[in-house]
């Protein structure tokens, strides 16, 4: 079964639940109802041969409404194809979705990651725990509103975070539609000016 | 049969009897076989590891008995980036290594953070421990991990043994 047939089959069957569907450069994703994933999923596995969650990720839309997304990545052994799901998640305080880990195993610690780094939580997952940073830390790192130098923190005799000294050094990125060499200069000393011109000139 | 030695002396005794002070004994003992304790958290710990293989053979210098308990340690090199998880953990095997002891921050990450300007990097080993010797690099070749061994022991041969290493001890006295 090629991805276009996974594609048409969903369509068929959940006509409801599915928002949108697209192609790009032989990948196609659909976009589908939150509530929706679980029974989507366990299709895509039982019927359509989906046999593989490669990868599960979460997107941070600041400032958008919803904010975050959740994306699955999944594959057919057999057939060597490849679908991916997307989910808007409703709420941005308390971002709920629900668990596939029952269906694929490997879900157990993609969710984790995205309940650390993004903060989204998961209905029904057997054990939602912190898997990068330590049970405590306050924040999550990977939301778009987290500073790269990070913020102070301290869980005493298990672990303690300061910002790191950025000092606008080479590590920021100077906000430009410029070529990467622009926008993150090899050379850069604390205190240079964050203006792409100086470095448009100099390359 | 041999015939006595004709110089006046007795080789036996006075070939085998040497006069220094106790500072230079003990510092020479010390700074040639240094235990390290090899803290390798990241890639810098790869090379730790050739660096004791038989192409560049660190127990040259006397320090290829990696210990990985801090109770017989001596010096720890701290190779690899320290992430805030692991600082704390780095700490409390330093705090267990007995008096004298010295660190080794090889690499950049360990030294300054290297290129982890980020919420999850401790900026240097130095915020937790005081460190002897930085080396640059990243990773650091082995020649170079060499090379602060040698800056340690020369560190270690100009301390007086007991004043400079066991200060509470002589405080006590
Ligand atoms: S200094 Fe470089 S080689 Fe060493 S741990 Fe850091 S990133 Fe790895």
């Amino acid at each position: 079964m090629t991805a276009q047939d996974s594609v048409t089959r969903l369509q068929e069957r959940f006509a409801n639940s599915i928002l949108k569907a697209g192609e790009f450069r032989g990948e196609n994703s659909l976009s589908i109802k939150i509530e929706s994933v679980r029974e989507i999923a366990r299709f895509c596995r039982d019927e359509l041969g989906f046999d593989y969650l490669l990868d599960i990720s979460s997107l941070d839309h600041f400032g958008g409404d919803p904010r975050f997304e959740m994306v699955y990545e999944l594959y057919s052994m057999a057939d060597g194809v490849h679908l991916r799901l997307k989910a808007v998640v409703p709420g941005e305080d308390n971002p709920v979705a629900p668990s596939v880990s029952d269906l694929w195993p490997t879900a157990d610690w993609h969710e984790r990651e995205v309940f650390d780094m993004m903060g989204i939580r998961f209905e029904g997952h057997p054990d939602l725990r912190r898997i990068l940073m330590w049970e405590g830390y306050p924040f999550y790192p990977l939301r778009k509103d987290f500073p790269l130098e990070g913020k102070p923190s301290d869980v005493p005799e298990v672990a303690f975070t300061e910002a790191a000294p950025l000092a606008g050094g080479p590590f920021v990125t100077i906000p430009t539609d410029g070529i990467t060499e622009v926008r993150e200069p090899r050379a850069r000393r604390a205190g240079d000016p964050l203006s792409p011109d100086k470095f448009l000139a100099e390359s | 049969m041999s015939q006595p030695s004709p110089v006046a002396y007795d080789s036996k005794i006075e070939g085998n009897v040497i006069f220094t002070r106790v500072d230079a004994a003990i510092n020479w003992m010390r700074s040639n076989s240094l235990w390290p304790m090899p803290m390798g958290l990241a890639c810098c710990a790869i090379e730790l590891m050739a660096a004791s293989s038989s192409r560049y053979d660190i127990s040259r210098f006397g320090a290829e008995v990696m210990r990985f308990s801090p109770r017989q340690s001596d010096v720890m090199i701290v190779a690899g980036t320290v992430t805030y998880k692991m600082a704390l953990a780095v700490k409390r095997i330093w705090d267990q290594m007995p008096e004298p002891k010295w660190c080794i921050a090889m690499g950049a990450c360990a030294s300054s953070g290297g290129m982890y300007r980020s919420y999850a990097v401790l900026q240097g080993i130095d915020h937790l421990l005081p460190v002897d010797v930085y080396i640059s690099g990243c990773p650091p070749r082995p020649e170079a991990l060499l090379d602060g061994l040698m800056k340690l022991q020369k560190k270690i041969m100009g301390e007086h043994a007991l004043e400079d290493q066991k200060r509470s001890l002589v405080d006590a006295l």
